[in-house]
């Protein structure tokens, strides 16, 4: 093409530049229109058959969660099942209640149960149809007494519990048995109390030359290690209002203590290794323990030598830190949200597909698979299935729960123990300014919807 | 391209718009239909403007006076001035203020400093300029997920780059990102290298526009390679300099992807930059009102600073 003809086409356009503002301008409207359009309807949910599921898995929860979802869609292939998997965290608790608040939220997601009485609180979430579900083959008595009154907020149902995910001890069975620290037939022998802890974390030490325990020091980990053993001697954190902060300090000390002993003063375990670190360090056989939630378990299957047990009993029980993921029904104006009957069917057949979701770590909530003999075999997961009342959940309030505000200052000042930047004292004493600034705001959570 | 150049194809296409101009008159005057095409041109871009930018300007100064939840139903009470009050009195903002301009102190001499040095060096290159040129710039077209992505690795405590060639020559071991102490260098040093390249380029233009007879001159006179460098590239970059040190100043103090991405405003929010906090206030806690409030109090302090340095800077430039 010659430059004359270019220009030919060049002033051609100028020439209707009538056209060209108006195409411009109902392009802009016309664009707008549809949008606003978009805005009055729900642009989910268009057909009966379906079904939008939003849920925040990745890396090994997250593939096994598409194979359930498979395995759904094979059983009922003319269901138009929409997952969608968003960001793990707050990310995802904020596009769920903005989905809720703006009128189009997924049929069914997954949720924490720690930030469901938020939710509920809030107006975001529909109560559960209990017949619905009965309908489905799942009832209350399929699930632990402990597991489901955790789904009960002022007395009704909001959530089904899919599982319940603990903080866990992972130990090395090859060091372990170097270190003398197996019994007989090769599991680790019962260790009791914060001495014999600190021997077996040196004993093992000695012979990685490295670490005896591997724990993360960042993030959320400081918190999940400190409010197990905080829970085991006892106490709150918040009143079960979630309004004042009731901690019993002799306890925190005496927990923020042994966690400093294991950094500082036996340096068992690294005072700065972060999440990843502590999962290298775990997986190369350079520390004897790992202490984490169970879903690191596939991590080290075919990797090294290793098993899991209970969290242990340092102050006098075995209660450990734990949330439980959860399916629930995000509110919306449309009246078939809350009985949709699809959404029950996909619920419950995940539920009870949920022998797959077990090989990943978490402890099934629904008992015929947790008591079925195919769930039994499978090791180490089955190690520790431990009572659902020794599993404590995050404290109710609105800045709480997976991921939150109170997760996120507890574990930056309880860090700082591990660190050796702040004493035990001081450490405290940030985390309970910290909390104290949130109880003194407004609750920014819309009232609940009558 | 150089500016010149730029000029010259100008000059160019202007000259071939008349030519073309002339075969074919039009019945409306020139500057009319200009101006019509123009602003159907940028008609759409400014009605997203205006959609996007304005109104959610004004839109945020009207919430910063209410207890607005990003989660409630409605604009929740009227509060007049309590969520600037508790801003002010908020330990948690002034600590994010003071790291975000601890970042923006300790970053932008760095990156002026170093983008003028790598420019003087490059510029003298003779041989694969373009390979320096690329290479310098690079850095600067990854998007910040991955630019936070490579350099979590290299931090990596352990087996991370330099970690293990730290390891490897005996040093001591360094806590990168989970040390109180450490972890906003290893921020400014990773954002030094990911955005050094667009001052690095807008230094070079700069040289390229610096005539070749000054240098001449001053050779004859007598002058070193230092002399030149001291008396007449830096004197004469100075617009690029007051150009370069603004706009670094500007987008540090709004910093945030790196720190949100790298170490999540940890460890113990020694890195949670004032950015993050309005962040995490708005979309963590809900606190949109409260958020938005913040926004317009580091807006005014991101003014007060550009004005004034832009000021102080241009007062000086005319002096010399």
């Amino acid at each position: 093409m010659s430059q004359h003809e270019l220009a030919d086409i060049y002033m051609s356009m100028i020439g209707r530049r009538q056209f060209l503002k108006y195409a411009a301008m109902s392009g802009v409207g016309g664009l707008l229109a549809g949008s606003l359009a978009a805005c009055g309807v729900t642009p989910f949910g268009s057909g009966p058959q379906t079904l939008v599921y939003w849920n925040l898995f990745g890396g090994g929860d997250g593939v096994r969660m598409i194979t359930m979802q498979n395995d759904f869609q094979k059983a009922n292939p003319n269901v138009d099942l929409r997952a969608t998997t968003l960001a793990w965290g707050a990310p995802y608790y904020t596009k769920l209640a903005m989905a809720a608040l703006g009128d189009s939220p997924p049929n069914v997601a997954i949720m924490h149960m720690s930030r469901m009485p938020t939710y509920a609180d809030g107006g975001l979430l529909e109560p559960i149809d209990l017949n619905l579900l009965a309908q489905n083959g799942v009832t209350e008595n399929d699930f632990l007494p402990a597991v489901w009154q955790r789904a009960i907020y002022n007395g009704t149902v909001y959530a089904i519990p899919l599982d319940t995910h603990p903080f866990v001890m992972y130990y090395n069975t090859d060091i372990c048995k170097k270190a003398g620290l197996l019994d007989a037939s090769g599991n680790l022998k019962p260790l009791q109390g914060t001495a014999a802890l600190i021997d077996a974390f040196q004993r093992t030490q000695k012979v990685t030359g490295y670490l005896g325990l591997a724990v993360d020091t960042q993030d959320v980990t400081p918190w999940r290690m400190f409010y197990a053993m905080y829970n085991q001697l006892g106490g709150d954190i918040l009143s079960p209002d979630g309004k004042s902060f009731v901690v019993n300090e002799a306890h925190a000390q005496q927990v923020l203590s042994f966690m400093r002993d294991l950094t500082q003063t036996y340096k068992v375990a690294s005072p700065t290794i972060d999440y990843g670190g502590a999962v290298a360090a775990f997986a190369s056989g350079k520390a004897g323990f790992f202490w984490q939630g169970e879903w690191e378990v596939t991590t080290f299957e075919g990797v090294i030598p290793f098993s899991m047990v209970p969290f242990p009993n340092v102050f006098g029980n075995l209660k450990t830190q734990a949330d439980s993921h959860s399916f629930v029904i995000p509110h919306s104006s449309d009246p078939s949200q809350a009985s949709n009957p699809l959404a029950y069917q996909f619920i419950s057949f995940l539920l009870k597909d949920s022998l797959v979701w077990a090989k990943g770590g978490h402890i099934p909530a629904y008992l015929p698979v947790a008591t079925s003999a195919a769930y039994k075999a499978l090791k180490p997961q089955s190690n520790y299935a431990i009572d659902a009342q020794e599993a404590v959940l995050d404290p109710y309030a609105w800045f709480s729960g997976s991921g939150s505000d109170l997760e996120n200052q507890a574990g930056a000042a309880f860090q700082q123990v591990l660190s050796g930047g702040m004493t035990p004292t001081q450490s405290l004493a940030q985390f309970k300014k910290s909390i104290q600034n949130f109880l003194n705001m407004p609750i920014p959570l819309p009232r609940p919807i009558e | 391209m150089s500016d010149t150049s730029i000029q010259q194809s100008i000059v160019q296409r202007g000259s071939r718009a008349e030519e073309v101009s002339t075969q074919r008159p039009s019945r409306f005057s020139p500057r009319w239909r200009n101006e019509a095409v123009g602003v159907g041109f940028v008609l759409p871009l400014l009605i997203v403007y205006v959609l996007f930018l304005l109104w959610p300007i004004v839109l945020g100064l009207r919430m910063s006076f209410f207890n607005w939840s990003l989660v409630g139903s409605g604009s929740g009470n009227f509060l007049g001035l309590a969520n600037y009050q508790e801003a002010l009195s908020d330990p948690n903002f002034w600590g994010a203020l003071g790291n975000t301009l601890i970042f923006t102190v300790m970053s932008t001499p760095i990156l002026v400093i170093l983008s003028l040095f790598l420019a003087i060096l490059v510029n003298r290159v003779r041989h694969v300029r373009w390979l320096f040129r690329i290479a310098f710039f690079a850095p600067y077209i990854l998007p910040v997920s991955v630019m936070a992505l490579i350099w979590s690795w290299l931090y990596e405590p352990g087996f991370g780059l330099l970690d293990g060639t730290f390891a490897q020559l005996g040093l001591p071991s360094v806590n990168w990102l989970t040390d109180t102490h450490v972890a906003m260098l290893s921020i400014v040093i990773a954002t030094v290298w990911w955005t050094l390249g667009f001052d690095f380029v807008l230094y070079l233009a700069g040289l390229q526009q610096i005539p070749h007879e000054m240098y001449e001159a001053a050779s004859l006179d007598g002058a070193g390679a230092w002399a030149k460098v001291w008396h007449i590239t830096i004197p004469l970059l100075q617009r690029s300099t007051i150009l370069i040190i603004i706009l670094q100043v500007i987008a540090s103090l709004q910093v945030f992807g790196q720190m949100y991405l790298l170490t999540g405003g940890g460890p113990n929010f020694t890195t949670r930059s004032v950015v993050e906090y309005i962040y995490d206030t708005g979309f963590t806690d809900f606190r949109v009102g409260y958020a938005s409030a913040m926004s317009y109090l580091v807006f005014i302090v991101i003014l007060v600073i550009s004005v004034g340095q832009f000021w102080i800077l241009s007062r000086q430039g005319r002096n010399d």
